[in-house]
């Protein structure tokens, strides 16, 4: 286990900086890791999806899924492609301070 | 007299049935086990059905031949998982089985009809799937007379099951359409949702590299949104297009949809299980292996059969009230058959990624890992005859359930 600074907080992170402390995130960090993934500016559109995924993924313990973003925030896949691209289930986990997805082995 | 059900007698169903029909005493324990189909398919040969290496012939079975005496078997769709008053509905009659303790074992299935495009007026005529036995022989005699040309063979989205058929595929293609004597003339591409070859780093620079020696051109990070049959063309999420002459699909797979209805699933239908002992976190009678379980190991026989070994030590431990362990690690141990005669393997579990080195196995290995060579092939072939003769009869096998470090260049 890694740490790392992200807008001005030690935060620990994994191999591939995803955080893996949930409880360590604020709004700051969500904007600086978003940046550094190349998403500059973070919307309300943005946020909507963000808030959702942390609501989720703090009650489940891991990131949601794209599918359960669509549905449960209401925001149709193609747009999340817009908001977060080259693969919006990861960034949003990222960005989200939420650990990497479990999904894919 | 205490009543275990088993829902579906695919590998892991099958393997549950014969291993606890050995442990638990006839004279307190009937156990049934449920499925809608009459035949048990030996599923990783679908994979050498397109390239005319097995036939349908090969890869089929009666699921009765390996369902022991002392277990009944019922053919019938299962309608609904009743767990709240430990029941079962089926569709034939209505029937209404009781349990006592319930393993779930329904799989994982394709959908090509999820992803607009796919099954439509190109379906079977240059759109087709490897992953259903129809898939594979209407594909088999596609490719009989197939002149060359654009393939792309696309993922849809993971988890899949056996995750390294679709680099399998590619490798296969690569030798076939070479003994063909047309490999000049075909432009292979995969298109996958992952950032490369594989899941886990290391493997997927060693099978990238081996996909580029061999001429496969990767797409990383695709995400399929469509399939334009007229235009021939796939379309992802982010407007990026690929022609094709032949397209060969992984539809999404989900787990069965009677997990769904019945409430149990994820958003794809996997169930959410403990991942070392497999028991449900919301019914403590409830247990689920193989495919059907959201885990994040690979959807695979040998991780079904792995599971079953851990899965069935602990049921005794649980039934007598003592804890059960955490035995499971996330096991997989996986033939990749490379073409040309020649195979990788890999071995891995929920903690080690799969690493080079050799793997040792008494008596016959030992095997090279994450490098190719004839030896590797062989243990793929083998690995039919083994399926068919111990694997889902739950008998012995030379291999470990747990993954051991052994062999293994680690750094
Ligand atoms: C192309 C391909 C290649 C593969 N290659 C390999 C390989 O090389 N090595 C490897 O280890 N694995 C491989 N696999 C994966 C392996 O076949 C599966 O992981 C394994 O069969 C999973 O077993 P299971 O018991 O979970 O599911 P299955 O064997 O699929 O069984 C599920 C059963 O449940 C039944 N069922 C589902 N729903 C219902 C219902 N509502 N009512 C009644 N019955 C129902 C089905 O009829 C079926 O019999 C491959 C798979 C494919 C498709």
């Amino acid at each position: 286990m890694t740490t790392k600074e992200i807008a001005d907080k030690t935060v620990q992170v994994n191999e591939e900086g995803f955080m893996t402390d949930p409880n360590e995130w604020t709004q700051d960090i969500a904007a600086a890791i978003a940046s550094e993934e190349g998403v500059s500016e973070l919307t309300p559109e943005h946020w909507k999806v963000i808030d959702y995924s942390r609501e989720v993924g703090l009650e489940s313990g891991s990131a949601p899924t794209l599918r359960n973003i669509t549905k449960g925030a209401g925001v149709p896949t193609k747009e999340l492609f817009g908001l977060f691209p080259k693969g919006p289930a990861k960034k949003v986990a990222k960005i989200s301070g939420l650990g990497k997805p479990e999904g894919c082995v | 007299m205490k009543n275990l059900l088993i829902l579906g007698a695919g590998t892991a169903g099958t393997i549950v049935a014969n291993k606890m029909r050995r442990l638990l005493d006839n004279d307190e324990w009937r156990i049934t086990i449920v499925d809608q189909h009459e035949t048990h398919y030996y599923q990783p040969g679908f994979l050498f059905i397109p390239f005319g290496m097995y036939s349908k012939n090969d890869v089929i079975k009666p699921k009765r031949d390996f369902i022991p005496q002392g277990v009944e078997l019922i053919m019938s769709p299962i309608e609904a998982i009743e767990p709240e008053n430990n029941r079962v509905r089926l569709a034939k009659d209505g029937r209404i089985l009781n349990y006592d303790f319930l393993v779930i074992a329904t799989g994982a299935h394709t959908h090509p009809e999820e992803t607009p495009g796919i099954k439509e007026n190109g379906w079977h005529k240059d759109v087709f799937d490897f992953y259903t036995i129809e898939g594979a022989v209407a594909l088999a005699k596609h490719l009989r007379t197939w002149q060359g040309g654009r393939m792309v063979l696309n993922v849809v989205e993971n988890p899949i099951k056996c995750p390294v058929a679709p680099l399998e595929f590619l490798m296969l293609a690569d030798w076939f359409f070479y003994e063909q004597g047309i490999r000049d003339r075909v432009e292979i591409t995969y298109a996958t949702p992952l950032p490369g070859a594989f899941t886990k780093p290391i493997a997927s620079k060693h099978l990238g590299d081996i996909l580029e020696e061999k001429g496969v051109k990767v797409v990383p990070e695709f995400y399929i949104e469509r399939v334009d049959p007229d235009a021939k063309k796939i379309v992802s999420y982010e407007e990026q297009e690929l022609e094709y002459d032949l397209l060969v699909t992984v539809p999404l797979n989900m787990g069965a949809d009677v997990i769904g209805n019945s409430g149990l699933g994820d958003d794809l239908n996997f169930i959410p299980v403990d991942k070392h002992t497999f028991l449900s976190p919301k019914y403590d009678n409830m247990f689920v292996l193989g495919d059907a379980a959201n885990l994040p190991t690979s959807k695979a026989g040998s991780v079904a059969h792995f599971a079953v070994d851990c899965f069935s030590e602990n049921f005794l431990r649980y039934i007598d009230g003592l804890d059960m362990l955490p035995t499971f690690d996330g096991h997989a141990n996986c033939f990749i058959e490379s073409g040309f005669g020649k195979g990788l393997l890999i071995d891995f579990n929920y903690d080690v990624e799969p690493l080079p080195g050799k793997y040792p196995l008494p008596g016959i290995g030992p095997f090279s890992l994450l490098q190719e060579s004839e030896m590797n092939h062989w243990g793929k072939m083998l690995f039919r005859w083994l399926y068919w003769n111990t694997l889902i009869k739950g008998e012995e096998m030379p291999l470990p359930a747990r993954m051991t470090m052994a062999g293994k260049w680690d750094k």
